[in-house]
C-alpha cells in the first residue's frame, strides 16, 4: 500500500485530540496515511492554508467553516465537514477579582446562569454609575460557538455583548496572560484554557458550556468542499482513522496516555496533570471552589463526532444574533451543505464492516 | 502616481520588518508605520488610523485584527482583510509568503495590488536571505569542523596539513560519507580517548 502525505492543521486545544491520536496511536499510518500536524497561531491561518491548500484538512470551529464558506469576514472559502472532532467542553472564566465581586451580587445559586448573569448585570450598572470603563470579555473568534455562548449567557439578564460589554479576540493561548495582566475581565474559550487560567491562580471558572447547551456543537474537520469529493479515498481514510481514535480515547484506561500525547511540546506544550483532570472531568473552579466533575467534558463518542445539519441552523440564528449577516434562506441552504452526515454514515459503516484485528 | 497612503506594518521581525518598510518606501509610500508589539493592536489603529493594514501571517492578533472589521466596535474606519476573489493567485503568493493585508473598505483594490506584491516579494526575499545566511553559517560550522578534525590527525600521525587533509578525503570517499562526517567521528573519537 502507498502512503498517501496529509497536512492537517490544528490549534493547541484539548479538542484537537481525536487527529492527534489518528497520528500518534497509528491510527493513520493503518490506513496507509502520513499524517503532518502542523500546530497553527490563528484560525484566519487554518482557513487561508486550507484554502490555498498548504493544509489538506483543519481542526476547523464549526461556524468559522460556515462564515468561510459563505465568504463572511475573509475569502470566500467554501469547506465541508464530514465528520465534526469534538462536542461541548468549553467554559467561561471570569478573573479573581470579578469572580469575587459577582458572588456577593449574587441573589441566589452562582451555578444557574440566569442568577450568575443577574448580578453580572448588577456589576455592569454599578461600573456606569460610578463611571468605571465597561468590563471587557474575550472570545477566541468572530465565529465560534465561544462568542455565541458569552452572547446566550449575558441574554438571560438582557445585556448585549459589544454593548454593555466590550468585546475583543484573544487566541486560545493567550488568554490567561490576558485576564493575568486585567486586559480582559472573562472569556470563554474551549479546554484546557479555563482550567490553565484556574491553576494559574488568576481565574475562576463560572459556567461550563453544558450550564447553557447541552451537546453544543464545537468543532469538526474541514476539507475544502472541492476535495470531498475530488479526494474521496482520503477523506474516507482520514475519516476511518479518526472515528478509530475516537473509539480509543472514550476508553478510560486510554485517558493517561491521551494526555501525554496532547502535552507534547510540539501540541499543546502544557502539564500533562491539567489535561489528564479536564479528560476525566474533573474540573478545578478555583476562588476556593472544589473540583466539578462534568464526564465526559469534553465529548468524543462517534455520536458526537456525526455532522448535523441542525447545528448550522444553530450557526446561522446565533449569527444573526450577533449582528454579524442578514441570513438569507439561500445562505441557510449553503451552510447545511457544510456539514455532510451521509459522508459520516458511509465512513462509519464501512469501518464497522471491517473485521476486528 | 503613488497613492498617498497610511501603512501600519506588523511583525515580530524587526529584520524583515524594515525591508518591507524599505521595500515600500522605495516604491513610493511615505507614511509607513512599524510595529512590533502584537498586543495593543486595537489602541494602535486606533492611534494611527491606517488605510491599510500588512501583518505577518505567523502573527497570533490575526483573529483579533479580522474580528476588528467583523463588527466595527472599536474603530472608526471599517476595515477588511484584502482578497481579490478574481485574483487565487495572488491569495495564494500571499499566504505561501507568510503576508496578510488588510484595508480600510473601500478602497480601490487596484491600489492594493502594488502594496500587495511589494510584500509578497520583500517577503520571500527575508525568507531567501535568511536560507542563504542558514546555509553560510552551516558551511561555516562545517569548515571549522573539518579543521579541528584535521589537526588531531596531524598531531596524532605527524602529517602535514595537506596530507591529513587527504587521508581525510580518501576515507570519506572509501565510505561513502561526508568529509564532515568522517570529521565530527574523529572528534568524539579523540574527545572520548583524551
Amino acid at each position: 500500500m502507498t502512503t498517501l502525505h496529509l497536512r492537517v492543521g490544528f490549534m493547541p486545544l484539548v479538542d484537537c485530540a481525536l487527529v492527534v491520536l489518528a497520528k500518534d496511536e497509528g491510527f493513520a499510518e493503518a490506513e496507509g496515511l502520513h499524517l503532518e500536524l502542523v500546530r497553527e497561531v490563528s484560525w484566519s491561518n487554518l482557513r487561508d492554508k486550507l484554502n490555498v491548500r498548504l493544509f489538506d484538512a483543519a481542526h476547523m470551529l464549526g461556524p468559522a467553516a460556515i462564515a468561510a464558506t459563505l465568504g463572511i469576514g475573509g475569502v470566500k472559502a467554501p469547506m465541508a465537514a464530514p465528520l465534526a472532532l469534538n462536542r461541548d467542553g468549553a467554559a467561561i472564566t471570569l478573573s479573581l477579582r470579578r469572580f469575587e465581586e459577582l458572588s456577593r451580587l449574587a441573589d441566589g445559586d452562582l451555578s444557574d446562569p440566569a442568577v450568575s448573569a443577574r448580578a453580572l448585570a448588577a456589576m455592569v450598572a454599578r461600573r456606569k454609575a460610578a463611571g468605571l470603563p465597561p468590563l471587557t470579555f474575550a472570545a477566541v473568534f468572530g465565529f465560534s460557538t465561544h462568542i455565541y455562548l458569552l452572547g446566550e449567557w449575558l441574554e438571560n439578564a438582557g445585556l448585549r455583548l459589544g454593548e454593555d460589554i466590550r468585546f475583543e479576540v484573544v487566541p486560545p493561548p493567550q488568554t490567561v496572560e490576558a485576564l493575568a495582566s486585567g486586559r480582559i475581565d472573562g472569556f470563554c474559550a474551549g479546554a484546557p484554557w479555563n482550567s490553565a487560567a484556574v491553576a494559574a491562580g488568576v481565574g475562576a471558572m463560572v459556567h461550563a458550556s453544558v450550564d447553557l447547551r447541552r451537546n453544543c456543537h464545537d468543532k469538526v474537520l474541514a476539507w475544502r468542499a472541492d476535495d470531498v469529493q475530488r479526494r474521496a479515498s482520503a477523506v474516507t481514510k482520514l475519516g476511518k482513522a479518526i472515528l478509530k481514535a475516537s473509539d480509543w480515547a472514550c476508553r478510560l484506561e486510554n485517558v493517561p496516555r491521551m494526555a501525554q500525547h496532547l502535552s507534547a511540546p510540539d501540541r499543546l506544550a502544557l502539564p500533562v496533570a491539567l489535561i489528564e483532570n479536564i479528560l476525566r472531568g474533573d474540573l478545578i473552579q478555583g476562588a476556593g471552589r472544589p473540583p466539578r466533575s462534568i464526564a465526559p467534558f469534553v465529548r468524543f463518542d462517534r455520536e458526537a463526532l456525526r455532522p448535523d445539519p441542525d447545528d448550522a441552523d444553530w450557526v446561522l440564528a446565533d449569527m444573526q444574533r450577533a449582528g454579524q449577516v442578514a441570513a438569507t434562506p439561500q445562505m441557510r441552504e449553503i451552510a447545511r451543505g457544510v456539514f455532510l452526515p451521509a459522508y459520516f454514515e458511509s465512513i462509519s459503516s464501512t469501518d464497522r464492516n471491517q473485521p476486528k484485528i | 502616481m503613488v497613492p498617498n497612503l497610511r501603512i501600519l506594518i506588523v511583525d515580530a521581525n524587526q529584520v524583515r520588518a524594515a525591508i518591507i518598510e524599505e521595500g515600500l518606501r522605495e516604491a513610493g509610500y511615505q507614511q509607513l508605520v512599524r510595529l512590533s508589539a502584537t498586543t495593543g493592536l486595537v489602541a494602535a489603529i486606533e492611534t494611527h488610523d491606517p488605510d491599510v493594514v500588512v501583518i505577518d501571517l505567523e502573527d497570533p492578533s490575526r483573529d483579533a485584527l479580522a474580528d476588528m472589521f467583523l463588527v466595527s466596535r472599536h474603530v472608526r474606519r471599517p476595515i477588511t482583510m484584502f482578497v481579490d476573489q478574481s485574483d487565487s493567485a495572488s491569495i495564494e503568493a500571499a499566504v505561501e509568503a507568510g503576508v496578510s493585508a488588510y484595508i480600510v473598505d473601500g478602497l480601490k483594490k487596484e491600489r492594493m495590488q502594488a502594496i500587495l506584491q511589494t510584500c509578497i516579494s520583500r517577503f520571500n526575499a527575508f525568507r531567501k536571505l535568511r536560507e542563504e545566511l542558514e546555509e553560510a553559517r552551516s558551511q561555516l560550522d562545517d569548515r571549522k569542523t573539518i579543521d579541528r578534525a584535521k589537526g588531531i590527525v596531524m598531531r596524532l600521525k605527524g602529517l602535514s596539513e595537506d596530507e591529513a587533509y587527504a587521508l581525510m578525503r580518501r576515507t570519506a570517499m572509501n565510505e561513502k560519507r561526508k568529509l564532515v562526517d568522517i570529521a565530527r567521528s574523529l572528534i568524539t573519537a579523540a574527545e572520548m580517548l583524551k
